[in-house]
């Protein structure tokens, strides 16, 4: 399937009119097809496991590969995880983003849809300071655990000092 | 040594400086403490691998502190590292020495500005007797900073109490 096809799709199934999920607001945002390289799918992060469980079990999708899973600073209060997926049976890909305040970064787990995600949903917990809700044991998982903040948002100040030694140059 | 047993007939004799005697088996035998953390870690490997053969200084690497007489630094050192680097070095038993190889256990490297995680140079956390430039530096440098620490031993003393 075309990525624009997926997005019909995706549409189709869960727009707020009609479909089996209804009601609590769209749940599939935007999306962009021409000009990108990954073409993408823009969804909430209210009805991402819904939408997860879907393209990962429904017949003509089987996206059954998590390639990548990276988090995005988009600034302007709003953070970001981009998931990039992969159909192994039917060799197609999608790039869904889902974007949350950064007063209350709160995406659902995906770790039981994708178990690949679990590694990389506390590496986007580690650097961007991303709640992965339902997540089997979300530590840091490169930063020492004692670390303060979260290095790879655009607001991050470089502490003086850890652990008595001095940081910047 | 063939010169010196002519001269006393072959009776086993020769006449040195303890400290001399002491510092010759202690720059000859330099254990080193195998401290691998980036690329300069590649190169560190080769110098002890046959073609350039560190063995022949009598570098071994070793994979304990305890038995080791310099550790060298080879890579990025992280925040993270840095506080297992402290520790093992105290694990180390005197006379210890350490070579930072390359630029980025020197200053930081290309870390230096951006690099919120790593050490600017690992002589912020344990002290350096030689450092190795490069990025990384060819095994021909880091044998010359081996050659450097080992000057270094030989103009030391172990018998004088120092200051």
């Amino acid at each position: 399937m075309s990525p624009k096809e997926i997005f019909d799709n995706l549409k189709q199934v869960f727009s707020a009119e009609g479909g089996s999920a209804s009601g609590g607001g769209e749940a599939i945002l935007d999306g962009k097809f021409e000009g990108v390289l990954d073409p993408y799918v823009k969804i909430s992060p209210t009805k991402f496991k819904e939408i997860a469980l879907y393209l990962r079990d429904d017949i003509s999708l089987r996206f059954d590969f998590l390639m990548c899973l990276s988090g995005v600073d988009y600034t302007k209060g709003l953070l970001g995880a981009v998931y990039h997926l992969f159909s192994m049976e039917k060799h197609h890909k999608i790039t869904i983003k889902v974007e949350v305040p950064v007063d209350k970064p709160e995406i659902p787990s995906m770790v039981d849809v994708w178990s690949s995600a679990n590694w990389h949903e506390r590496e986007a917990y580690d650097l961007f300071g991303i709640n992965f809700i339902g997540h089997p044991d979300l530590r840091r998982i490169l930063l020492p655990d004692d670390w303060d903040g979260y290095p790879l948002r655009k607001d991050f100040k470089v502490p003086e000092f850890y652990q008595g030694m001095k940081v910047p140059y | 040594m063939g010169l010196l047993d002519k001269q006393f007939n072959n009776s086993n004799i020769i006449i040195t400086s303890l400290d001399s005697l002491l510092n010759w088996a202690r720059l000859s035998s330099l254990w080193q403490m195998q401290f691998g953390l980036a690329c300069c870690a590649i190169e560190m490997m080769a110098a002890a691998a046959s073609h350039y053969d560190f063995d022949r200084f009598g570098v071994i690497p070793r994979a304990t502190p305890r038995q080791s007489d310099v550790m060298i630094v080879a890579g990025t050192v992280t925040l993270k590292m840095a506080t297992r680097i402290k520790r093992l070095y105290d694990q180390m038993s005197e006379p210890r020495y350490v070579i930072s190889m390359g630029s980025c256990s020197n200053c930081g490297g290309p870390y230096w500005e951006h690099g919120y995680h790593v050490l600017k140079g690992v002589d912020r956390v344990i002290p350096v007797d030689v450092y190795v430039p490069g990025c990384p530096p060819r095994p021909e440098a880091l044998m010359e900073g081996l050659i450097k620490l080992q000057e270094k031993i030989r103009s030391e003393s172990m018998i004088k109490k120092s200051a």
